[in-house]
């Protein structure tokens, strides 16, 4: 039986040992993204770097969705990290989905869950925030 | 009057809520044909027609034209989210400040009743083979709605809303404030015949209803619904050459201002509607030459009452920072020092996406021309009407009393 092989839900996360996302820094500018690039948005340079985000953040904005699109399980925390400057989408995972136990302000970090094994034996790798014990 | 100026020379919303026997099509065409015979105007004297539809299958302006007059006058079919109605009415706006035309029409329609959540994406398996294999431009092996965030809107407006409760240490209840605003857009609706919805409701109420993403609950959210608006714009020059009474019933476009959003940090993984309304608050007011204490009334885009708390920021109606304060002062009621949605906003009075932009400036036309009824805002002079359409657009319109 071969190894496991995992594959991240998004190519701006980095599986291994110490997981983390990386985003496309504009090398002009400085703008920074996690999408597939043409250009920068904000200078319009066309050269980018790839550069770590931190694991540790600020939630600094928040849902709790319990009515969402057919096929999305709720509910779920949703929010935006401050990641030591870079902001990211997330959602708040390891957490009791109400305003007593998520808060505007807290710390979080990085922490991934798998999402299941294709017919292939391939596990996703997903990712989300989780309360800093 | 300027023969520069711009000016509204009729308009007409018609009855928001379900029109099951009517198609878009008859909407817009009732909406138009009113907003035409509101202007003592017809077909015969539009030189433009711009007409904006987002849920239909295109091509609606020239649908309309088959139903209540054709032509030959250039269709602009335009679509900007939310704001496609304030979109259309700031094209046939541009076309007579280019001189193309002297007279121009703009309306936008939308059947929503019954759609349910806009702007959320499922992104499920599509075959019975189940394989992770990454797509798109962040290569997502599956959906990311729900996994990655939030694509829906009421999460995307909960999360602008409490962005703005974070930046500026808000210590309170967040949920009952945010209620609160809903609680009066909805007391405001019970004097607007032509809301979706016109029930008082209250603060138990409202947070004792159906949450759909926190702080949000239904009641919190806008109402989709059916609906069509229209509005019949005029210049200066030919505002002149029509009857005193005319003139007297016109009300002049001290400002029209559309913007997109500019780059801002973090505004492409939450989408950022505070700058670009910022932006186009800013052009506004100078254009216009009217200070935001000047108001005698705002019809902003409550699309949830997390967005109506940070549009009293961006719109400069408060101290930077301060919309909590405004808030809880009282100066939003009708009764206040600047009443905000007297029509009862889209939480109430509804959202039917296109027509919201230029209903929005129905209403405010309505009270400068002392015609709200029992729910004028007395001695109305000075208005202004805010949309945003996710992506973004926002569309800010400034609107004058006839001196005459």
């Amino acid at each position: 039986m071969a190894t496991m092989t995992q594959i991240p839900i998004v190519d701006y996360l980095v599986l291994g040992d110490d997981p983390h996302l990386v985003a496309s820094e504009c090398t002009s500018c400085g703008a920074r993204y996690f999408d597939r690039r043409n250009a920068c948005a904000s200078c319009f340079g066309t050269e980018f770097t790839k550069v770590d985000v931190p694991t540790e953040g600020t939630l600094r904005s928040f849902t709790i969705v319990t009515f969402a699109a057919p096929g999305v399980p709720v509910p779920f925390v949703a929010g935006i990290v401050d990641a030591g400057g870079t902001s990211v989408r997330t959602n708040i995972i390891n957490v009791e989905p109400d305003d007593e136990h998520v808060k505007l302000g807290m710390q979080v970090r990085l922490a991934t869950y798998s999402l299941g094994t294709d017919d292939d034996g391939t596990e996703a790798i997903g990712f989300g925030y989780e309360p800093k014990a | 009057m300027s023969s520069d100026d711009i000016y509204i020379l009729g308009i007409n919303m018609t009855q928001f809520g379900k029109h099951p026997d009517k198609d878009v099509v008859d909407l817009g065409a009732e909406a138009a044909m009113a907003a035409l015979a509101d202007g003592g105007v017809t077909m015969a004297d539009v030189g433009i027609l711009a007409a904006g539809n987002l849920m239909g299958g295109g091509g609606f302006g020239q649908q309309l034209q088959k139903q209540i007059g054709q032509t030959g006058i250039p269709v602009f079919n335009v679509t900007n989210a939310c704001a496609t109605g304030a979109t259309a009415l700031r094209t046939a706006i541009m076309a007579i400040k280019a001189g193309e035309c002297d007279m121009g029409l703009a309306v936008g329609v939308e059947k929503l009743a019954g759609a349910g959540l806009l702007g959320a994406g499922g992104g499920g398996k599509k075959s019975d083979e189940h394989r992770w294999e990454p797509g798109g431009r962040v290569g997502a092996v599956t959906g990311t709605d729900g996994r990655i965030g939030t694509a829906g809107m009421p999460g995307t407006f909960a999360q602008v809303g409490m962005e703005y409760l974070h930046q500026n240490q808000y210590g309170g209840e967040a949920f009952e404030l945010f209620a609160k605003i809903s609680v009066k857009n909805h007391k405001h609706s019970t004097l607007n015949p032509l809301a979706a919805y016109t029930k008082e409701m209250t603060l138990e109420q409202v947070m004792g209803d159906m949450m759909i993403a926190y702080p949000n609950t239904r009641p919190m959210c806008s109402a989709n619904c059916d609906g069509g608006a229209a509005a019949v714009v005029v210049s200066g020059a030919k505002l002149k050459t029509l009857s005193k009474e005319q003139q007297r019933r016109a009300v002049k476009v001290s400002a029209s201002v559309l913007t997109s959003d500019p780059w801002q940090e973090a505004c492409q993984v939450l989408p950022d509607v505070n700058t670009l309304t910022r932006v186009a608050a800013k052009q506004a007011y100078e254009q216009a030459g009217v200070a935001p204490e000047d108001l005698d009334l705002v019809e902003l885009h409550d699309c949830f009452a997390t967005a109506e708390l940070v549009h009293y920021d961006n719109l400069m109606l408060c101290e930077p920072g301060g919309a909590v304060d405004f808030f809880e002062s009282g100066a939003t009621w009708r009764d206040g020092s600047t009443p905000v949605n007297v029509s009862g906003g889209l939480q109430s009075k509804g959202h039917p996406i296109s027509a919201t932009g230029i209903a929005n400036i129905w209403e405010v036309c309505h009270h400068l021309r002392g015609e709200a009824g029992p729910r004028q805002i007395e001695g109305a002079k000075v208005g202004l009407a805010h949309v945003i359409g996710l992506g973004s657009a926002c569309g800010v319109h400034i609107l004058e009393a006839s001196a005459a």
